[in-house]
C-alpha cells in the first residue's frame, strides 16, 4: 500500500471516519427503528383490519343454486325436466380487454348482438370475479371450439348447468308456460338472495304460478380461492334444497288425444274430473314451443308469435272470452224451474221467432233460416234443451228479467275467475243491470235480456268457465275448485266440495234428461256423435255470433270472412249416472257446434273407454 | 498499533485466538460469518415457503449461496493493496460493460439491463455496485481526507458517469443505489457537512423540475401509488395493498410457516423475490420481522466495527461504505414492501431468490473480511 502523500495525518483521518461511522450507526439504528415501527403498526395496531382483508381475499361465499322442481302428469310422465347443458361464461376480472375477448368469441362461435346486450346487463348485476353467462346452451361443436382455443380466451369458462326443457313442446305450452331469463323488472321484484346462481324464472303458466315452490332454496358454500379465482377447496357447505316436484291431474295421453282431435282448428278444450275439479286436459290452439323461451327467444321469432293473427301466445282455454251461446240454456232452465216460472211440462208456442209484446222487433230462432219455421208448434223444456230452441228461452228470459237471470247464472261461476292454478285467467262477463251501469254507464233495456237468454249480447265466458259449469251440472250442483296440480312435493292439493247450486233433484233430472237428448235423441243438436256410444253423454251445443247480424238479415256462412264466422261450442259430461269427465270444447270461428262436439266425443272416448279411472 | 499488541498479548484471549486460528488462516471474520450463515439459513426457510415448498427453488438458492460463499472466500484472500491497485481497472471494466448493455444487451420487461455470456446472464450494474465503492475509496485514499474540492469533484464525476448509464437503461432504482454506494464513501471520507447540507438543499429544489421533466410516467405512478394505493386497487396499487395485507394479517406470531394465505394463494406478487419479506411477516409474524431486523442490525454493526478498526483509510472507507450500502438495501426493500417507499426493484439482501444479488453481496462481505484481516497482515 503506497499512498501518494506519505506524510498524511492518518490519525486525523481515522478520527474523522470514526465520527462519520458513529453518525451513520445512529442513522441506521433510527431507520431500523422506523422500519420496526412501521411493521408494528401493520402487524399489531391494524392487525384485525388486515386479517379481515386477507380472509376476504381467501374465502368467497358462493351460491349453490337449487335444482328446479320437475313437473309430472298423473301417471308420472315427465312434462318439464332439467337437462344438463354447457354455457359459456366470462369472469370479467380475468378477461383483461373485455371487448377484444367478446370479438374473439364472436369470430369463433358467433354471438348475437342481443347476447352481448344481455351479457352487459347481467355483468352490471354481478361482481368482477363472478362468471357472467355470455352464451347459454352451447352446441357440442361450440363447446369443442371454445375448448380448443381456450388458452387464447382469458377469463372465458365453460360451465355445466341445468336448463329447463319441455319434452312435449307445443303440446303443453299453455299448461306449463315456460321459464325465461330473469329480466330487469323481475330483478326489482324478486328477493335477489333467493335467486343467487339462478338465471331463470317462471314467466307464465304453472311455471309462474308455482315459481315459489319450484325454485327451491339456494345453498351456500365458503370456498377458498386463489388470486386467479381458482377454487382450491370447499371450507363448508350448506347444500341447496331442490324445488318441489309438481304432479298434475292432467293425463298426457288424453292431452295428446284432445290436441289431435282439435287438429288445426283454432280453439280450446278443457276437460275436468267432476269428482275433484282436476284438469285432465287443457288445450289451446294454436300453440307454440315453450322451449323457445328458455334461453331467450330472438326478437324476430317473438314478434312473429306476438303479431300472428292466430295469437298462439293467447291461452284460449283461460284467457279467451267468447259469448257462451246456447250452452247457458240448461242452467237457465233450472233457474226457471226453481223459481216456479216453468215446469218441465210448460210449453211455448214456436213460430220460429219471438216478439216482446209492444215491441216490433222480431227475435229470430236459429232454425228459422233452415226450416223456415220453428222447432214445433209447441216446445217444452226438454225439447228446448235438446233442439236448442231459442224462442223458448226468449220467453223464459223475458219472464225471468235480467236480475233473476243474472243471479241464476252467477253460482256457476260466470263473470268470476275460477281460481285455477295458472296465471292470467280472464273472468268473462256476466251482464247485469249493475254491470252495465258501471261499465257502460247505461240503463238496461229489456231486449238485451233476451240476448243474454241465449248466451249472447254482453255475456262472455272462457272455455274453462264452461267446463266448470259442465262439472256442476254433472255433480248436480256440487263444485270443486278447478286445479292442475294435485301434489306439490309431499303436499297433496285437494279442495273440499262446495254446494254451489242447490235445486230440487227432480228439476236436476229434468234438465239433465234434456241434455242427454242433445246427444241421444235423433233430433238432438249433437245427435251426430251418438253412433257407437258405449256410455251416456249429457251435453249442450252452442253457437255464438262474432258479429251482430242485422234484423232479418241472413247469416251466410259461405260468404263471410273466416274470422267473422260463428264460434262453435260443446259442453258435456259423461257417463251421466256416474260422471267421470266434464268437458267444454270451443271451435273458434268453427262455424257452429258441429266443429266442437266431434272433438268432445273423441276426448270422452279416450278417457272413458280405455278403462282407466284416474 | 499499541492496541493491537495489547490484544495479542492478552492471555485471557488465548482460547479465543486458538479457536479463531482456522478462521484467521482463511482470512474470515467469525462473527460476520456466523451472522451471514444464520441469515442465509433463515432466508432459505422463508424462500422454501414462498416458493410453495419447491425443492427446486431451495436447491437453486443453496447453489447460489454456495457460489457466493466461494466468491466471498476468494475476495477475502486478496490483500487490500491488491484491491487498491486493481480498483481503477475494475471500475473501467464495469463501465465498459455498462456501455455495452444498450449495444448488445437483452431486454426484459421494457428495460435493457442484462448482458448474456453464453450460459450466464448478468447485470453489469450489479458489478458496478462493487466497483464503485472500491474506486471512490481508492480515489480518496490517494488524494487525501477530508476531500479537497478538486478531488471531490473528480469523485462526483466517477459516481455520476455509471449512475447516468444505468438511468438510461432505464433503471432509476439501481442507479440511485449505485450512486449511493459511491456517495457513502464521500460521506465516510469526511466531506464537509456544509457540502452535504448544500447537496440536500439542491436535491430538494430540483425535485419539482425533475418530477416535471425527468421522471417517466411509470416512475411517477409508483410514487403516486405509494401515497395512495387505494386510488388504483386493481392496477399499480394492487401489489402494495396485497403486501400490506400479508404483513398486517401476520400479527405478532404469524399464520405459521407454509401457512400464509396471501402468499400461497398468489395474492402476493413477486413473493420469492422483492416481496419475500411479506411472506416472512405473514407466516412468522412480527416476531420473525424483529429477528430479521436484529440479524441485519448486528451485521451492519459488525461491518462498522470492522471499518473502525481498519488500519488504512482505504480499508476504513471500503468497509464502512459497503456496510452502509447493505443497510440501504435492507431499508429500501423493507420500506417498499411495507408501503413507505416507492416500489423499486431491490431484493431483500440474502433472503430474496436471485443469484446475482447474493453473489455481489457476498463479494462485498469478502472485501469486508479482507479489511478485517488486513491489520494482521500489516503487523506481521
Amino acid at each position: 500500500m503506497a499512498p501518494r502523500d506519505a506524510i498524511r495525518d492518518t490519525g486525523r483521518e481515522a478520527a474523522i471516519h470514526r465520527g462519520r461511522v458513529l453518525t451513520a450507526s445512529l442513522i441506521v439504528l433510527l431507520a431500523l427503528l422506523a422500519l420496526f415501527y412501521r411493521y408494528y403498526g401493520l402487524q399489531i395496531i391494524n392487525y384485525e383490519q388486515f386479517l379481515t382483508q386477507s380472509e376476504r381475499n381467501r374465502v368467497r361465499l358462493e351460491a349453490l343454486p337449487p335444482t328446479r322442481g320437475l313437473i309430472f302428469d298423473r301417471n308420472g310422465e315427465l312434462l318439464a325436466s332439467n337437462e344438463p347443458s354447457q354455457l359459456l361464461a366470462v369472469v370479467v376480472e380475468r378477461a383483461g380487454d373485455l371487448s377484444a375477448l367478446l370479438d374473439r368469441i364472436e369470430s369463433l362461435i358467433g354471438l348475437d348482438p342481443e347476447e352481448r346486450i344481455r351479457f352487459q346487463e347481467r355483468r352490471r348485476r354481478s361482481r368482477p370475479y363472478d362468471a357472467v353467462p355470455l352464451k347459454l346452451r352451447l352446441t357440442d361443436a361450440e363447446t369443442a371450439v371454445i375448448g380448443v382455443y381456450r388458452h387464447t380466451l382469458p377469463g372465458a369458462t365453460i360451465e355445466a348447468q341445468l336448463t329447463r326443457a319441455y319434452p312435449h313442446g307445443e303440446l303443453l305450452s299453455h299448461v306449463l308456460g315456460y321459464v325465461g331469463r330473469i329480466n330487469t323488472q323481475e330483478t326489482r321484484r324478486i328477493d335477489e338472495d333467493r335467486y343467487r346462481g339462478t338465471f331463470h324464472i317462471g314467466k307464465v303458466g304453472l311455471e309462474k304460478y308455482y315459481e315459489d315452490a319450484l325454485l327451491g332454496k339456494v345453498g351456500n358454500q365458503n370456498i377458498e380461492a386463489n388470486a386467479h379465482g381458482r377454487v382450491l377447496r370447499v371450507l363448508d357447505q350448506e347444500p341447496p334444497h331442490p324445488g318441489a316436484d309438481l304432479e298434475l291431474h292432467l293425463d298426457l295421453e288424453l292431452q295428446r288425444v284432445a290436441s289431435e282431435a282439435l287438429g288445426d282448428q283454432r280453439g280450446a278444450i278443457v276437460a275436468l274430473d267432476p269428482r275433484n275439479g282436476g284438469v285432465l286436459a287443457l288445450v289451446s290452439k294454436p300453440s307454440f314451443d315453450s322451449n323457445l323461451f328458455v334461453n331467450g327467444i330472438s326478437t324476430e321469432a317473438y314478434s312473429a308469435l306476438r303479431d300472428s293473427l292466430n295469437t298462439p301466445l293467447l291461452n284460449r282455454a283461460i284467457q279467451g272470452q267468447y259469448p257462451p251461446g246456447s250452452t247457458v240454456k240448461p242452467m237457465l232452465a233450472l233457474t226457471g224451474l226453481e223459481l216456479g216460472l216453468i215446469t218441465p211440462e210448460t210449453t211455448v208456442e214456436d213460430p220460429g221467432w219471438y216478439r216482446i209484446p209492444g215491441d216490433s222487433r222480431r227475435y229470430r230462432d236459429w232454425i228459422l233460416r233452415i226450416r223456415g219455421t220453428g222447432h214445433a208448434p209447441e216446445v217444452d223444456m226438454r225439447m228446448a234443451i235438446a233442439e236448442s230452441c231459442d224462442v223458448y228461452y226468449y220467453d223464459l228470459a223475458r219472464n225471468l228479467g235480467i236480475d233473476r237471470l243474472s243471479e241464476g247464472l252467477a253460482p256457476y261461476g260466470f263473470g268470476q275467475a275460477t281460481g285455477i292454478d295458472i296465471t292470467s285467467e280472464q273472468r268473462g262477463i256476466l251482464p247485469s243491470r249493475a254491470w252495465k251501469r258501471e261499465q257502460l254507464g247505461q240503463p238496461w233495456y229489456p231486449g238485451e235480456t233476451l240476448s243474454v237468454g241465449i248466451g249472447q249480447g254482453y255475456m262472455l265466458a272462457t272455455p274453462l268457465q264452461l267446463a266448470q259449469a259442465a262439472m256442476m251440472l254433472a255433480n248436480r250442483g256440487v263444485a270443486y275448485q278447478p286445479a292442475l296440480v294435485r301434489r306439490m312435493g309431499d303436499e297433496v292439493k285437494a279442495f273440499p266440495p262446495r254446494n254451489a247450486v242447490v235445486a230440487d233433484p227432480a228439476h236436476w233430472s229434468a234438465v239433465i234428461a234434456g241434455m242427454m237428448d242433445v246427444v241421444h235423441n235423433p233430433t238432438g243438436t249433437a245427435a251426430a256423435i251418438s253412433d257407437g256410444l258405449t256410455y251416456t253423454i249429457a251435453g249442450k251445443t252452442g253457437t255464438s255470433q262474432v258479429i251482430g247480424i242485422a234484423q232479418d238479415a241472413v247469416y251466410d256462412e259461405e260468404n263471410i270472412n273466416a274470422r267473422h264466422r260463428n264460434h262453435g261450442w260443446f259442453m258435456a259430461f259423461a257417463p251421466v249416472d256416474r260422471p267421470r269427465i266434464a268437458i267444454a270444447v270451443l271451435a273458434e270461428n268453427g262455424g257452429g257446434s258441429s266443429a266442437a262436439y266431434p272433438v268432445a266425443r273423441k276426448v270422452m272416448d279416450a278417457w272413458l273407454t280405455r278403462g282407466q279411472d284416474g | 498499533m499499541a492496541e493491537y499488541d495489547r490484544y495479542l498479548a492478552d492471555d485471557s484471549r488465548g482460547d479465543f485466538k486458538q479457536r479463531n486460528s482456522i478462521l484467521e488462516a482463511l482470512h474470515l471474520d467469525g462473527w460476520l460469518l456466523l451472522l451471514l450463515m444464520t441469515l442465509a439459513t433463515f432466508g432459505l426457510f422463508v424462500l422454501f415457503s414462498a416458493s410453495d415448498g419447491s425443492q427446486g427453488a431451495l436447491i437453486r438458492q443453496s447453489r447460489n449461496f454456495g457460489i457466493a460463499t466461494v466468491a466471498m472466500l476468494v475476495a477475502s484472500q486478496l490483500r487490500l493493496d491488491t484491491y487498491y491497485r486493481w480498483a481503477p481497472l475494475f471500475y473501467v471494466a464495469a463501465l465498459l460493460l455498462l456501455v455495452a448493455v444498450p449495444l448488445f444487451g437483452v431486454g426484459a420487461k421494457g428495460a435493457q439491463r442484462w448482458l448474456s455470456l453464453g450460459v450466464i446472464r448478468f447485470q453489469p450494474s450489479e458489478l458496478m455496485k462493487l466497483a464503485m465503492p472500491l474506486m471512490v475509496a481508492a480515489w480518496f485514499s490517494r488524494y487525501g481526507m477530508p476531500p479537497r474540492p478538486w478531488p471531490l469533484l473528480g469523485a462526483l464525476l466517477i459516481i455520476a458517469i455509471p449512475a447516468g448509464l444505468i438511468v438510461i437503461q432505464p433503471d432509476l432504482g439501481t442507479s440511485l443505489l449505485v450512486a449511493a454506494s459511491g456517495l457513502f464513501v464521500v460521506f465516510m471520507a469526511g466531506v464537509s457537512w456544509w457540502y452535504i447540507t448544500g447537496a440536500v438543499a439542491l436535491f430538494l429544489m430540483s425535485a419539482w423540475p425533475a418530477w416535471l421533466f425527468l421522471l417517466k410516467d411509470y416512475q411517477k405512478q409508483r410514487i403516486l401509488t405509494l401515497l395512495d394505493p387505494e386510488s388504483d386497487k386493481l392496477g399499480a396499487g394492487w401489489n402494495i395493498i396485497q403486501s400490506k395485507t400479508a404483513i398486517g394479517s401476520g400479527g405478532w406470531s404469524g399464520k405459521g410457516w407454509l401457512s400464509g394465505t396471501q402468499s400461497h394463494l398468489d395474492f402476493l406478487p413477486e413473493s420469492q423475490t422483492d416481496f419475500i419479506i411479506a411472506v416472512l411477516a405473514e407466516e412468522l409474524g412480527l416476531r420473525g420481522v424483529i429477528f430479521l431486523l436484529l440479524l441485519y442490525a448486528f451485521i451492519i454493526l459488525r461491518g462498522f466495527s470492522i471499518s473502525v478498526s481498519a488500519q488504512t483509510s482505504f480499508g476504513r472507507l471500503l468497509a464502512s461504505s459497503i456496510t452502509l450500502t447493505f443497510f440501504v438495501y435492507v431499508f429500501v426493500n423493507m420500506g417498499m414492501v411495507a408501503g413507505i417507499l416507492p416500489v423499486v426493484g431491490v431484493p431483500l439482501p440474502l433472503v430474496s431468490a436471485g443469484g446475482t444479488s447474493i453473489v455481489t453481496l457476498m463479494l462485498g462481505f469478502g472485501v469486508l473480511m479482507a479489511v478485517s484481516t488486513e491489520k494482521r497482515v500489516i503487523t506481521q
